[in-house]
């Protein structure tokens, strides 16, 4: 298990102030003013090294991204923070928000000098109000103590807006994110160009998670090497996984990236309900990827590439955990209404294919359906994924498609239910 | 795609209160010149938070008005998204269930029924006396604490039937309950109690600072390989023996030879890994720079060293502050087991261990080692597993 002393959100659950008095001394704001005047591009290379790849949930590796921003540009650049935490499952940024900002501003400095910004926003999902409202008193504590601000005590003009949302998932996607921050409906952008180039008031931008730009200012003062060393080759570092659904006790939780998935649920959250013969299923990276077995469950790490093999992903690693109680057909269905309700409507095999989905598994759910009817409904799942401009389309796709490949027999077993009870009643 | 439309029945007239304006003032100056665009979302919700809890025609067509934007834009993003209640909510409460399938698991779908026993049958209506109105809201980002509900500007977590009611019964007093979880969690911490973060030194401030050693170290070594490579005369017949590669300056190469670094080229390589010949170069090239380096203090001496533990119980090294598990075993290697071998130490010997141990120049001293030893030795044993840090 993770070491106490390896972890960086050391106010995860709120125990201890969240104020700059309490940050500072549990380590926030320690030698930042030191790594800043180590240069731009030292702290991108420390952030590169460290092999942190991005907690949104794609992955990409964090420094890369930095450092495609383009140097020498007449424009305004901007890092936009991704704090519209909507995936079902997660609830990880909530708890770096109201209980260990300072980590989150430090970082948003810190990046924002790598990358020469001068103005960061931070977007914040609307219904998180309370979370909205501890973040603006940190920045303001840290206005007031001139740690960010213009002529700050580290020598790099930066000013940190947050910006708020109102309830709309697809913002959480990166270009959808720049639209509503012009003012406009959230609708993905076509890339390219990418944000990189023509971003946010069509200037160099750069979006990351909360999580990433959090982690960076630990990372920089226990080095790359240290957060290289935790965790497997190529997913490293450590990661706040948050465990729902059915088990003894759901919680959020930080370790070490690549921890086995039976060993998270059992030290952190007291085992499946039932213990851990009665699970039934596992989504491990939030709603968007496919769910796995128990069978699967068993055994795997929680990291990108375990995951990946596997045909789902570690996502956000929102764990829902689900045991033999549950309806499979019921809370994929549920999965679908979700993206029905959520698809922004601009492009039509999404628009159309969410809904149609979503019908289609509610009769399924009853097993009012034929069976030639699931691949058919496979199908349809092929034609969104991959057809539209965002991933949206993909990630309504694939919680279907892994119900049809994993639990394939429950579906056939209630149509054929539904029709010997039809059946009957019609002899009569 | 959420399909929503417009009240039949709008207020006439909607104007922010001067509060709300000099606020919504504040917020349009946030963003650059020209870019007013982006406050419609806060502004928006400032008006449907000044008129009850929904955004009345009149409000998107005075907040457009005020940023300069075609009333088309904003009624798009009234419709867009779905925070905004275009219809009238409970004067009391609106209570917004989570029904996404983390909460629908523990039990989201109960909590939907108990509003419409004592609320509505269907979502957005209100109940008889229009204090109370319910949706059902796609996740809320709580699934820790699943199920749940916001009212307002809380959410009202962990819940039960029994506990919603209890919520809802505390908005019709006018005595709503204390947010977050209703069973007595702290946030997302496990039922019974933290599983981590029990150490307690990392919040009496003694981890501050503790970043340094790392540049502190490493600019040393440097330092010092800088001197060598500057000065020819100080190198000795191995060293023309063994020939750096000169694509990697000796600087690079003595920091590299930083604490654990060189394990890690081993481990996992950074690019292009060391072949196991430049590997041990850069170990002679670090052995012949500790010398140099050491030649200011006293002549170095060998300490008593064990072969194994006495009794086959050796000491936990590790409970000396600024000493890690790896650097245990690497004295574990060397000889030393116990904490009275070190309580024992000369700067001789102090020397002589620097030496062996490449990139430690200065450690033994500044973190007391000694000291600590001593007080170990005697069975003293510190609160954390990290150790105790020495005070200055």
């Amino acid at each position: 298990m993770l070491a106490d002393r390896d972890r960086i959100f050391r106010n995860l659950y709120g125990f201890h102030d969240a104020g700059l008095k309490g940050a500072m001394q549990r380590g926030a704001w320690d030698g930042t003013k030191f790594f800043i005047d180590k240069g731009h591009d030292w702290i991108i290379d420390e952030v590169k090294k460290s092999g942190l790849r991005g907690r949104g949930g794609a992955g990409f590796p964090t420094g890369l991204k930095w450092s495609f921003m383009p140097k020498n540009d007449p424009r305004p650049s901007y890092l936009v923070i991704n704090a519209d935490e909507s995936e079902p499952g997660s609830c990880k940024d909530r708890e770096i928000l109201r209980h260990d900002p300072h980590l989150l501003i430090e970082g948003a400095l810190l990046a924002s000098f790598a990358m020469r910004v001068h103005t960061s926003y931070i977007y914040v999902r609307g219904e998180y109000i309370r979370e909205r409202e501890a973040l603006q008193r940190a920045i303001d504590e840290a206005y007031a103590a001139k740690l960010i601000g213009r002529n700050n005590v580290h020598g790099w003009d930066f000013d940190l807006v947050v910006h708020h949302g109102a309830g709309a998932y697809i913002c959480g996607e990166e270009t959808a994110m720049l639209e509503s921050l012009e003012g406009k409906k959230g609708q993905p952008r076509l890339k390219p160009p990418f944000p990189a180039n023509v971003g946010l008031y069509g200037a160099p931008t750069t979006v990351n998670n909360v999580e990433s730009i959090a982690v960076a200012g630990d990372i920089l003062r226990r080095g790359a090497d240290w957060f290289a060393g935790l965790g497997l080759p190529n997913n490293t570092g450590t990661k706040l996984f948050q465990i729902s659904g059915h088990v003894a006790r759901p919680c959020v939780v930080e370790e070490e990236m690549g921890i086995p998935l039976r060993e998270l649920i059992d030290k952190h959250c007291g085992g499946v309900t039932g213990g851990w013969d009665n699970l039934l299923a596992v989504i491990p990276g939030g709603s968007s990827v496919r769910c796995i077995t128990a069978e699967q469950a068993t055994g795997v790490t929680m990291d990108f590439d375990a995951l990946g093999k596997l045909g789902s992903g570690l996502g956000t690693a929102a764990v829902i955990v689900m045991d033999k109680s549950t309806d499979i057909i019921g809370a994929i269905r549920r999965l679908a209404y979700f993206y029905k309700h959520e698809s922004c409507g601009q492009c039509t095999p999404c628009r159309e294919g969410t809904g149609w989905m979503w019908r289609v598994l509610e009769r399924m759910e009853r097993g009012e359906a034929e069976k030639r009817e699931i691949d058919l409904l496979f199908e349809v799942t092929k034609q969104v994924e991959g057809h539209t401009i965002c991933a949206l389309g993909d990630a309504a796709a694939w919680p279907v498609q892994g119900l049809i490949k994993n639990f394939r027999p429950v579906i056939e077993a209630r149509i054929d239910q539904y029709q010997a009870r039809h059946s009957k009643v019609a002899a009569e | 795609m959420a399909v929503r439309r417009l009240h039949p029945e709008q207020p006439a007239h909607f104007s922010f209160s001067a509060d709300n304006r000099a606020w919504a003032e504040q917020q349009i100056a946030k963003y650059p010149a020209g870019k007013q665009a982006s406050a419609i979302l806060p502004l928006l919700w400032r008006a449907q938070e000044q008129s009850g809890g929904w955004l009345p025609e009149p409000a998107i067509r005075a907040v457009c008005d005020q940023l300069g934007m075609a009333y088309i834009r904003g009624l798009e993003i009234a419709t867009f998204y779905t925070m905004f209640q275009l219809a009238p909510v409970g004067r009391k409460a609106h209570v917004q269930v989570c029904g996404t399938t983390p909460c629908m698991l523990r039990g989201a779908r109960a909590l939907v029924e108990v509003c419409q026993r004592r609320i509505a049958e269907h979502a957005h209506d209100l109940n008889g006396d229009g204090s109370l109105s319910w949706e059902e809201v796609e996740c809320l980002g709580n699934c820790a604490n699943a199920p749940m509900v916001q009212i307002d500007k809380d959410t009202f977590e962990d819940l039960t039937p029994a506990l919603l009611e209890r919520v809802i019964d505390g908005f019709v007093m006018g005595t709503p309950p204390p947010a977050g979880s209703q069973i007595g969690r702290t946030a997302s911490c496990p039922e019974d109690g933290p599983t981590t973060l029990l150490e307690s030194s990392l919040y009496d401030g003694s981890t501050v600072g503790a970043w340094r050693k790392r540049f502190e170290e490493t600019e040393a070594v440097a330092a010092a390989a800088v001197t060598v490579a500057a000065a020819p005369a100080a190198a000795t017949p191995v060293a023309d023996a063994v020939r750096v590669p000169p694509a990697i300056l000796p600087a690079a190469l003595a920091a590299m030879a930083n604490a654990g670094l060189v394990k890690e080229l081993e481990a996992r390589g950074t690019g292009t890994p060391l072949s196991p010949d430049d590997l041990q170069r850069l170990k002679l090239e670090v052995s012949r720079i500790q010398p140099v380096q050491n030649s200011a203090d006293a002549a170095p001496l060998k300490p008593e060293l064990l072969t194994e533990p006495r009794d086959g119980k050796p000491d936990d090294l590790g409970l000396i502050w600024g000493v890690a598990d790896k650097l245990a075993d690497k004295l574990n290697a060397m000889g030393i087991w116990h904490f009275d071998q070190i309580a024992k130490w000369t700067p001789a010997h102090v020397a002589w261990f620097e030496a062996e141990m490449a990139g430690f120049k200065g450690r033994v001293t500044r973190d007391k080692w000694i000291e600590q030893c001593e007080k170990l030795a005697t069975g003293w044993r510190p609160t954390s597993d990290a150790g105790e840090r020495p005070k200055e």
